[in-house]
């Protein structure tokens, strides 16, 4: 697959509420670069893309209420 | 002595605080959201009375909900538990105002700590040792920069009003100081209203010991033990145990005689915790903070001295006695507290859901202080502590087998659950040798 371009859907690990959306629709991220920060149970939780590439969809708002497994957003 | 006391919490903590007063003989009130309608601590209740929803801000931190709860019940006092509201100074203010009795240290004690670096002064200049770092808060990041450099790296950047783990991080590369000043400096403007940020001296090989103290009404102040806490995920303890196995009887002593001294230097009233770190190696140990409240993790002290702190907190607070001569205190054996939380047991990701089994195990010397129950629901909405499960041996060893039998007994399902992590604790070669620090947790999670 080297070389060809791999979509990676980030998901979220539990349910959370989205405090804040670090990154927009467009924004070139690196492995290890924070999207979005999610508020559970008196915790923090950034969610980190997995890869190097482009923000190709953003699928939350600040103020959201995201349920285990929900798309987060696509890093292509 | 009041008759009635209103318990300003929920969970496992609002069901303890009730179990003492109802065992008095005094009239027991809880107050709770509406999600929590159904909650063991509702039940256990003489009165109960919903005040509002279940965000925090509009239930259990909205101050005048509560005393309108105390007014329409008529309570005759309050105990806040610990979190939400317990270490407000102007809750405990206008508690008092409305003529309540505060079961708690004074509204002066509490601001007097609340603000981390005022603390870190007056314990300096009371002669309790204290760690290097800035004695006012640090502007931005060029003045975060500038104190770096005497204070040295690894060093920990603090909000001054933090507490429970949050608001805090090491930095161990210079380069990377001035976006962490940034963003705790962001994080505590935004969650504690208050962005006064502090830099110190931070240990990486150290134990995280604390003492309770206790300052009675004729104005003496007493140390009742240590509790070592250095058993620690995200900066935020999940087991904790006394004796310290890493704390030598000259350590022990000099530590409890700089806690009480703190106590002293405040005038300190009802029950505080004085927390240190100590360098096993060298024995020194700093003051790190004082917690003006009644701490989680306080049936460990109770079970080692057969006392029970709650008690004590309401005699206090009504200027009566406590029950136990201090100078006739004898600890007995091992006790150990394992905080059985609604995380995954891998990475400690929170896990809300509604519990569908849970059985909690029995036995001798095995306690448990729990706030769910069958059918009831984690939400997202409060911190992720379940349960505690608390065991007290004859020695270490006994105590660590105890808890080895009470973990596998204890069942829980629905919410993700944390007790996979304690039978690994319990079986780790570095925990049960006793001589561990607190990076145990991480060491146990580094990829191998």
């Amino acid at each position: 697959m080297r070389g060809v371009s791999v979509a990676e859907e980030i998901r979220a690990e539990m349910v959370a509420n989205v405090w804040k959306v670090v990154v927009a629709q467009g924004d070139s991220v690196e492995s290890g670069d924070t999207l979005v920060i999610l508020e559970s149970m008196k915790m923090e939780i950034p969610v980190m893309s997995e890869s190097d590439g482009t923000v190709a969809a953003l699928h939350v708002s600040e103020g959201d209420v995201v349920q285990e497994g929900d798309i987060i957003a696509v890093i292509e | 002595m009041f008759e009635s006391v209103l318990v300003a919490n929920r969970g496992e903590i609002a069901r303890r605080v009730i179990r003492t007063v109802q065992r008095m003989g005094l009239r027991a009130i809880a107050v709770h959201s509406d999600v929590d309608a159904n909650m063991p601590f509702v039940r256990d209740a003489d009165e109960a009375m919903e005040i509002g929803g279940a965000a925090p801000a509009q239930s259990y931190r909205d101050v005048d909900a509560i005393l309108e709860a105390a007014r329409r019940s008529r309570a005759e006092a309050v105990h806040p538990g610990y979190g939400f509201l317990a270490e407000n100074a102007d809750f405990a203010r206008r508690v008092q105002a409305a003529g309540l009795v505060w079961i708690g240290p004074s509204p002066d004690s509490i601001a007097e700590m609340g603000d981390k670096i005022n603390a870190r002064n007056l314990m300096a200049a009371a002669g309790v040792p204290v760690s290097p770092g800035t004695e006012a808060p640090v502007e931005d990041a060029a003045a975060a920069e500038r104190a770096a450099a005497d204070i040295g790296f690894p060093l920990m950047v603090k909000a001054s009003a933090g507490g429970g783990g949050m608001g805090m991080s090491v930095v161990t590369d210079p380069a990377t100081l001035a976006a962490e000043f940034d963003r705790i400096q962001a994080f505590a403007a935004r969650m504690f209203g208050d962005p006064g940020v502090l830099l110190e001296r931070f240990f990486p090989r150290v134990r995280h010991v604390e003492v309770q103290i206790l300052g009675l009404s004729d104005g003496r102040v007493v140390a009742l033990g240590e509790r070592d806490c250095s058993v620690q995920r995200r900066n935020q303890k999940v087991a904790e145990e006394s004796p310290s196995p890493g704390v030598t009887p000259e350590l022990r002593q000099r530590m409890l005689a700089a806690a009480v001294q703190a106590g002293q230097a405040i005038g300190y009233r009802n029950a505080g915790t004085v927390e240190c770190l100590a360098d096993v190696e060298s024995g020194d140990f700093v003051f790190l903070e004082m917690n003006t409240r009644l701490q989680v993790e306080h049936p460990v002290t109770e079970t080692l001295l057969g006392l029970d702190l709650v008690e004590q907190q309401l005699l206090i607070a009504a200027d009566e006695p406590v029950t136990f001569d201090p100078e006739q205190l004898t600890p007995t054996g091992h006790a150990l507290e394992l905080r059985i939380n609604a995380e995954d047991p891998q990475r400690f990701l929170p896990g809300p859901g509604a519990i569908t089994t849970w059985v909690e195990p029995t036995g001798d010397g095995v306690r448990v202080d729990s706030g769910y129950a069958k059918g009831t629901t984690v939400s997202t909405h409060y911190d992720s502590l379940m349960a505690k499960l608390i065991v007290h041996g004859i020695d270490r060893d006994q105590a660590l087998d105890r808890a080895r039998g009470a973990v596998a007994a204890f069942q829980v399902a629905g919410p993700k659950c944390n007790l996979p992590f304690f039978a690994e604790l319990l079986d780790n070669p570095e925990f049960v040798s006793g001589a561990y620090d607190t990076g145990i947790v991480a060491r146990m999670r580094e990829p191998r």
